[in-house]
C-alpha cells in the first residue's frame, strides 16, 4: 500500500526526446483532449481502487522567506533559471507496489499532444515517506 | 458511535452475513446488504438502540436483499424459501468467521484488496471508516472493495481455504497500526482472537501471542510522536496482562510441537517483554530461538534480527563478518544498514556507525524510523 506522487511538470526535468511546444500555443481543441484524457485518467485509477487525489497548479508562483522577528515576509517572483522546475500538477495514488507507479507514471505520460499523438513528457515519480512503525523485536 | 457497543455491532457483522449465506444469498450480494444495514445501525442506534441487535440487524439486511431482488424481478423470477433457522451457537459463528476470512483473504487477491475487504466484511467496519484508516477518498476505498468481491466471486464458500493468507492479512492489519477512528492494530488482535476459537492451529496462537506481546510495548515505544527503541524504553509502562497472556498463549502453542514463524517471533518477543531491564536480556536465549527462525524461514530479514542477537551473545566481531555476507541480498534496505549501525556502535566504532545509521534513514520510507535514525546519527557525531 505505497503512496506515490506523480508529478506533471510545466518545464524543468530531463530533455525532451522531440521539442515540446507550450500547451498554449496549441489548438483549443488540442488543449481539451488533453484535460479530457487527464480527467480519464482520473476517472481509471479511482475505478482501479488506486485515486488519493489528483490536482493542478496554476503556473504563477512566488518564494517567500521568513523575514526575522516583526518583519514583512520577505518574497521573490524570480527571475529563475530557464531550466527550474515548474510543476503542472499531480496524481497521487495508493497501488500495490513501485512498478504499478511507475505504469500509472507511463499512461499519464501518454496524453495527447498539440497533434494527437503521445506526449511523452517526463512524469516525475515520489514515494510519499508513511507513518508507519517498523517494528522491533 | 455514542452509545452504541462497536464491538457487539462488528461481532455481529460476519455473524449476520452467515446467515444469509446459508439462506442462499452469494457472498456479495450478502456482504453488500449487511454493509448498507450497518451504516443504518450506525446512524440509528445511538437514538433507539434495539432490544435484539442481531435480529435487528438481520431484519433490515433481509429488507435490503428482498428491495435489491424485488428490482430484479422483471427479468428473473425467483421464489425464496425463508426457513425459520435456530440461533446460531458459538462453534457456527466461529466458522462463519474462519470461512468468511479465508475468503476475504484468498490468494487470488491482493493485500491490499484482502485487508480492505476483511476489515469491512469480518472486522464489521463501514466504507467510510476503512478508507479513513487507509487514508484514501472513500470512492476510491468502495472501488476497492466491489473489485475485490468480483475477483472472488466464483470462490466456493463451504469449506475454509488458506489459514496462511489470512494471518499475513491480520498481521499486515496489526502493522498498520492506529489511523483514523479505528485503532487497527486492536481490531487485528479482536479478529485474531475470534480466529483462535475456530482454529486450533498452533500458528494462530502464535500470531495472537506476537501481537500482544507487542501491543503491550506500545505505551513505552512512542513518546511524543517519536519511536522509542527497545533500550531506551520506560518499562514501567508495558502493559502487563496482555505480556501474561502473550506468554501463555506462546507456550501453549508451541507446547503442540509444531513451531512456525508467528511462534518464533512471539517466543523471542516474550525474552524482551520478560526481562526487566534491556541490560538483563536473555541473550542466548533469543540468540537459540533467531536460530530456529533461521532453519525455519531462512529469510535475510530474520538473519539480520539474529545478528543483533550474536552480538549481544557473543560480542560484534562475529555478528559483523556474518553481516557482510547479506549485502547482495538486503544490502539496499534501510534494516541492512541500521543493523550495520547498532554492531558497529556495539564495536565501539562511532564514525562507522553514525555513517550506517545516516544511510538506513536515506533508505526507510517511514517517517518515524527515518527521524529516529536521524537522530541516532546525530547523537553519535555530537
Amino acid at each position: 500500500m505505497p503512496r506515490f506522487l506523480l508529478l506533471k511538470h510545466y518545464r524543468g526535468g530531463p530533455e525532451h526526446h522531440h521539442p515540446v511546444v507550450p500547451m498554449d500555443q496549441w489548438a483549443p481543441e488540442a488543449v481539451d483532449a488533453h484535460m479530457r484524457f487527464l480527467g480519464e485518467t482520473s476517472r481509471m485509477l479511482e475505478e482501479s481502487g488506486e485515486l488519493v487525489e489528483g490536482q493542478a497548479l496554476h503556473p504563477g508562483r512566488v518564494y517567500v522567506q521568513y523575514g526575522g522577528e516583526g518583519a514583512a515576509p520577505v518574497t521573490t517572483d524570480g527571475p529563475y533559471p530557464e531550466t527550474s522546475d515548474l510543476v503542472a500538477g499531480w496524481y497521487m495514488v495508493d497501488v500495490e507496489s513501485r512498478e504499478r507507479a511507475l505504469e500509472i507514471a507511463a499512461h499519464v505520460s501518454s496524453g495527447p499532444d498539440q497533434d494527437g499523438n503521445p506526449f511523452h513528457e517526463w512524469i516525475e515519480v515520489r514515494q510519499v515517506m508513511d507513518g508507519s512503525d517498523p517494528g522491533e523485536a | 458511535m455514542g452509545t452504541v457497543d462497536d464491538d457487539l455491532l462488528r461481532t455481529l457483522v460476519p455473524q449476520v452475513i452467515g446467515v444469509l449465506v446459508r439462506r442462499g444469498n452469494d457472498f456479495a450480494t450478502a456482504e453488500d446488504a449487511v454493509q448498507d444495514a450497518l451504516v443504518e445501525a450506525v446512524r440509528v442506534w445511538p437514538q433507539a438502540p434495539p432490544a435484539h441487535p442481531r435480529a435487528w440487524l438481520l431484519t433490515v439486511a433481509q429488507r435490503r436483499l428482498v428491495d435489491v431482488r424485488r428490482s430484479e424481478a422483471a427479468r428473473r423470477r425467483r421464489e425464496e424459501a425463508q426457513a425459520e433457522e435456530p440461533e446460531p451457537g458459538p462453534t457456527e459463528q466461529a466458522d462463519d468467521t474462519l470461512l468468511l476470512l479465508t475468503l476475504c483473504c484468498h490468494p487470488s487477491l491482493s493485500p491490499t484488496s484482502a485487508v480492505a475487504l476483511a476489515l469491512r466484511a469480518v472486522g464489521g467496519l463501514t466504507t467510510a471508516q476503512v478508507a479513513e484508516a487507509f487514508l484514501v477518498p472513500q470512492a476510491t476505498m468502495a472501488q476497492r472493495i466491489s473489485r475485490a468481491k468480483a475477483t472472488i466471486r466464483d470462490v466456493p464458500l463451504d469449506r475454509p481455504g488458506d489459514l496462511a493468507a489470512v494471518l499475513r492479512v491480520l498481521y499486515l492489519v496489526f502493522h498498520t497500526g492506529h489511523r483514523g477512528q479505528v485503532d487497527l492494530a486492536a481490531e487485528a488482535i479482536r479478529l485474531t482472537r475470534q480466529l483462535t476459537l475456530a482454529s486450533p492451529e498452533p500458528e494462530v496462537r502464535g500470531l495472537l501471542a506476537l501481537m500482544l506481546l507487542h501491543h503491550a510495548r506500545d505505551a513505552a515505544r512512542w513518546h511524543e510522536g517519536r519511536l522509542v527503541p527497545l533500550d531506551r524504553q520506560d518499562r514501567s509502562l508495558w502493559d502487563t496482562a496482555e505480556i501474561a497472556e502473550g506468554v501463555g498463549l506462546v507456550q501453549s502453542a508451541l507446547a503442540q510441537g509444531r513451531p512456525g514463524e508467528y511462534q518464533l517471533h512471539a517466543a523471542i518477543a516474550a525474552l524482551h517483554d520478560d526481562a526487566a531491564t534491556w541490560e538483563e536480556t536473555d541473550w542466548p536465549q533469543v540468540l537459540g530461538w533467531y536460530d530456529d527462525l533461521v532453519a525455519l524461514a531462512g529469510n535475510p530479514i530474520a538473519r539480520l534480527g539474529r545478528l543483533v542477537a550474536l552480538a549481544h551473545a557473543e560480542g560484534p566481531a562475529a555478528a559483523l563478518a556474518e553481516h557482510a555476507a547479506l549485502e547482495d541480498e538486503v544490502g539496499t534496505t534501510a534494516q541492512f544498514h541500521a543493523v550495520r549501525a547498532h554492531l558497529l556502535e556495539l564495536a565501539g566504532d562511532r564514525d562507522g556507525a553514525a555513517a550506517a545509521y545516516s544511510e538506513a534513514a536515506g533508505l526507510t520510507t517511514s517517517a518515524p524510523e527515518r527521524d529516529h535514525l536521524v537522530r541516532s546519527a546525530a547523537a553519535l557525531r555530537s
